[in-house]
């Protein structure tokens, strides 16, 4: 004790160093030796497992591709009120209009309009046949500028008005380069200078430059053509147009002299031009544009993440106005996914039950009997679950095996044979099968731990049959069922080959739906939301059986 | 994944093999294997013999076969975004073909620049006429949704069906029957028998209105339904007996009846067409792509097209093709009358919408399944 207290500084190893900092560096680098042992591993699982699934999770909230693919619109609809009934007005319709045509370039339009058509039905064709229309839109305001100068169709022209010099210094250089090199027969895969814009265009002719910015970079970038060869799709005259109306001839004159000269006439001139009502020309597209809810439905799902996925996935939806429940007819979701739990349950307990008796066999029979048995139980494991699960089918039918049997026996009459499959009934029988070897091996190998002397010991102590059972051999073997329990558990509820093929329309399970949302309708937003949801059901019964239970009260022998 | 690896040098020299080659155009860099993706089963079967076989004596060309059409469009799109596409020809449905196309994850096609003409010259596009469904497809079968019926019924009476409405009479026709697991061609059956008239199916069932009265008629055989999703469910269970009617395509009935002599038979009334056809997929590198259009002017021809039908019960595309329909390759019977496009059978024929569907799809889906569920 006095040495103890007279020792003031640290503890000291045989080399001088303090014993703590040594230890800490000999621990250190026993841990990064463990970490360079399992990191093969870990980055396997990490790269393979961990990232597809946590980037297939991030799906359920992502929602980039409306305001990605329309930009303009989305910005414009801020101010719109939806509530007012009304479509919004026309400054957002021309915006829509040089997203559209972009989009429609890029072919990403239709994209977007399946996206949206989750949220409201018809958006897909609305889009799809708006599209094909969107490049007309300001052919009207075209033909008037050609008329006024007929210099206006030229490319060049465009290129005075919008390119800035650099940009046509940059790519006549880049472009000098590819013609060197194709001629010396050498590979050029340098990307072309992207277009920009002149200094001080924008402000004067903001929605012109941007219309005519966004044309030209599309040129290069989906058709690698040279924007300096191409005539402006009408859209951008349309612009023109709602930019030379609203500026009055002091702005013009802030341009270059080059620039004042090509845009006086067509400015005094646009005065007198006939005009087209823009929301027209969408309605004649489709009457729908005029509907407030389609703009609604915009402007709803512009912010890049959306909890709309999550809501689909509980029978709620977004709707402008907030949330709201799915109509009744349309609520399945919820229903699903307590079916799921609920059957998946019933499918552990009957494994539970059928299990432990035949695993109780097999480990107090003799070696030679019970690897018999062993092969029994693994014979059907080792078989495809196709064939397991039609062979089922065979047994279940109403033409079936089993039925067949109680018809001639007399049990069952033949107009009244039982309906024993395409229902819950079906799915329970066959997936207790399936997953039955899963139960039996835990439960089997805990088994085998178990000295038979104890259950002799309680016998002998005066206890009956049963008591030595329940008391002495049961509470040893509840290691291995909630093994097996967990393992089956977790099998079934994400379980869907067996349901879809004997499950019916009652007999289905949430998984079947995820399937249906990845392979058929394409909604992986709402696949990925639904698989959340159920990781998340599957991590918090874990969770609470490791709180009941005890996690570790669970053996595999 | 089954792939089939089918080499050119190994096939049994075809009678008519050396008659096409001269006919084909030499093709000038172009990739020497293509990765087709089709159905399996009969069906692709029926492609290799009519066009992959000849195709590959004359050019020497190895096919890998993909029997992924079902998922084709989720494949596809996930091919895409890992930027992997692994193949360059895919067989898909109308609708599918539509939503690949809606996705830009289809090339669009010049009908009239990229096909053969009709021998008579008729350029492409009026040969394949109102089968063109969308800019990216190339169309080459025309196939049916109909019903099959037991024709051993005792409680029947001696009487059969002939008439769409039959499925929904359950006092002179009693017994199972089978429907697809989907609202397509269900809602419409449904209304067609619930007093609408055919051009009016899509406006009645736009309205939920008219939703619920195509559920409320399927309610009244709901309880005698087997819902089946996989096109071989039907004939297994009319064979087993287990239905005394089902839905299924075509020429899975066909296969049951002629091929299994099966105590089936065919009913043709309202049968609902639906088409099948190719897509190439976007952005194949330069040589497959001209491989892909190679192989596609030669296997969507005229003569192609009839041929396929020697194999299956499922009609051409092409106007120019039907004349040249003829007899079963190994049954000898004659295909004609088999075939959905057969004027006979055609009389009553509905035709799916598929743009509407493209839109109403997701949510008559949601209700469908809600109401099955129920």
């Amino acid at each position: 004790m006095s040495d103890a207290a007279s020792q003031t500084g640290p503890v000291l190893s045989a080399d001088g160093k303090p014993l703590k900092r040594s230890l800490q560096r000999a621990l250190r680098a026993q841990k990064l030796r463990a970490l360079a042992l399992i990191a093969p591993l870990l980055i396997f699982i990490l790269v393979t497992f961990i990232a597809p699934i946590a980037d297939m999770l991030f799906r359920s909230v992502e929602n980039q591709i409306v305001s990605d693919t329309l930009p303009r619109t989305t910005r414009a609809l801020q101010d719109w009120d939806h509530k007012a009934g009304q479509p919004p007005s026309e400054d957002v319709f021309a915006a829509f209009t040089y997203d559209l045509v972009a989009a429609a370039e890029r072919k990403e339009h239709t994209r977007l309009g399946t996206r949206l058509n989750y949220e409201m039905t018809g958006i897909s064709s609305l889009f799809r046949k708006t599209g094909r229309r969107v490049d007309d839109f300001g052919e009207t305001y075209m033909d008037q500028f050609t008329q006024v100068d007929p210099a206006l169709e030229r490319p060049e022209t465009w290129m005075t008005l919008m390119a800035a010099p650099d940009w046509q210094a940059d790519y006549a250089a880049w472009d000098a380069a590819r013609v060197a090199a194709n001629k010396a027969g050498r590979d050029f895969d340098q990307p072309a200078p992207l277009f920009r814009l002149k200094a001080g265009v924008a402000e004067v002719l903001p929605e012109t430059a941007d219309a005519y910015a966004e044309f030209a970079r599309l040129a290069q970038t989906e058709n690698a053509d040279n924007p300096a060869d191409e005539e402006p799709w009408p859209p951008v005259f349309l612009a023109l147009y709602r930019d030379l109306i609203h500026v009055g001839p002091g702005a013009i004159g802030r341009l270059d002299d080059a620039s004042q000269a090509i845009l006086a006439p067509a400015h005094d001139a646009v005065e007198t031009f006939e005009t087209v009502d823009l929301v027209d020309l969408y309605l004649d597209a489709d009457e729908d544009w005029q509907n407030p809810q389609v703009w609604a439905t915009i402007q709803a799902f512009a912010p890049a993440y959306t909890p709309g996925y999550f809501l689909s996935s509980v029978d709620l939806k977004q709707t402008p106005d907030g949330v709201a429940a799915q109509p009744e007819d349309q609520r399945i979701y919820v229903m699903l996914f307590q079916r799921t739990l609920f059957m998946s349950l019933v499918i552990m307990g009957s494994c539970v039950l059928l299990g432990y008796p035949i695993a109780y066999l097999l480990s107090n029979l003799p070696m030679r009997t019970s690897n018999v048995l062993l092969i029994l139980v693994l014979l059907p494991f080792w078989t495809s679950l196709l064939v397991r699960t039609s062979a089922w089918k065979v047994l279940l039918q109403q033409q079936g095996v089993i039925n067949d049997v109680l018809v001639w026996m007399g049990i069952v009459a033949d107009d009244a044979r039982l309906v024993m499959i395409n229902n819950q009934f079906g799915t329970i029988v066959a997936m207790t099968h399936i997953l039955l070897p899963f139960m039996i091996l835990p439960l089997y190998s805990v088994m085998k731990t178990i000295p038979p002397s104890y259950v002799r010991a309680a016998k002998s102590l005066g206890a009956t049959n049963w008591t030595a059972f329940w008391r002495v051999y049961f509470p040893q073997s509840v290691p291995g069922i909630g093994a097996g329990c967990i393992l089956v558990f977790i099998l079934a509820i994400g379980y869907y080959i067996t349901p879809e093929l004997v499950g019916g329309t009652t007999g289905t399970f949430i998984s079947n739906r995820i399937a249906y949302h990845i392979s058929s309708s394409l909604n992986w937003g709402l696949a990925a939301a639904l698989g959340t949801i159920l990781l998340a059901v599957v991590l918090i019964l874990y969770w609470l059986y490791d709180r009941i239970v005890g996690i570790d009260n669970v053996s595999l022998g | 994944m089954m792939k089939r690896l089918l080499s050119a040098t190994a096939l049994a020299a075809l009678p008519a093999g050396a008659l096409f080659a001269q006919d084909l155009p030499p093709c000038e860099n172009c990739a020497d294997s293509m990765t087709v993706v089709s159905w399996g089963g009969a069906y692709q079967n029926s492609q290799i013999k009519a066009y992959a076989e000849p195709y590959a004596e004359a050019t020497g060309v190895t096919f890998v076969w993909d029997e992924s059409s079902a998922e084709a469009v989720a494949k596809l799109r996930a091919q895409n975004e890992a930027g992997n596409l692994t193949w360059d020809l895919v067989d898909v449905t109308a609708a599918d073909s539509m939503r690949l196309c809606d996705e830009g994850l289809a090339m669009e096609i010049d009908h009239d620049e990229m096909l053969a003409p009709a021998p008579d010259g008729t350029p492409a596009s009026e040969d394949f006429a109102e089968m063109i469904v969308s800019e990216c497809f190339i169309p080459q079968i025309v196939y049916s949704y109909t019903f099959g019926y037991r024709n051993d019924v005792a409680e029947w009476n001696g009487n059969t069906p002939d008439d769409i409405c039959d499925v929904f009479d359950l006092e002179a026709f009693p017994g199972k029957r089978s429907l697809e697991r989907r609202p397509h061609n269900n809602m419409e059956w449904a209304l067609l028998c619930d007093g609408v008239a055919m051009d009016d199916v899509y406006d009645v069932l736009e309205t939920p209105e008219g939703q619920d009265r195509a559920l409320a008629k399927l309610d009244t055989i709901k309880d005698q339904t087997i819902w089946w999703t996989a096109g071989a469910d039907t004939p297994q269970l009319l064979a087993d007996g287990e239905v005394v009617f089902g839905s299924t395509y075509n020429g899975r009935l066909f296969s049951v009846i002629v091929e299994q002599n099966q105590p089936v038979s065919m009913m043709w009334d309202t049968q609902s067409f639906d088409i099948d056809g190719w897509i190439v997929p976007a952005g194949l590198s330069e040589d497959k792509l001209n491989r892909v259009m190679h192989f596609l002017r030669f296997a969507t021809d005229t003569q192609r097209l009839a041929d396929q039908a020697k194999y299956i019960s499922y009609g051409p595309a092409r106007d120019s093709s039907q004349p040249l329909v003829s007899t079963h390759a190994e049954l000898g019977i004659e295909m004609g009358p088999h075939m959905p496009t057969n004027p006979e059978n055609a009389r009553n024929a509905f035709v799916q919408n598929y743009e509407w569907w493209a839109d109403y799809r997701d949510d008559l889906d949601a209700k469908f399944q809600a109401w099955l569920a129920q």
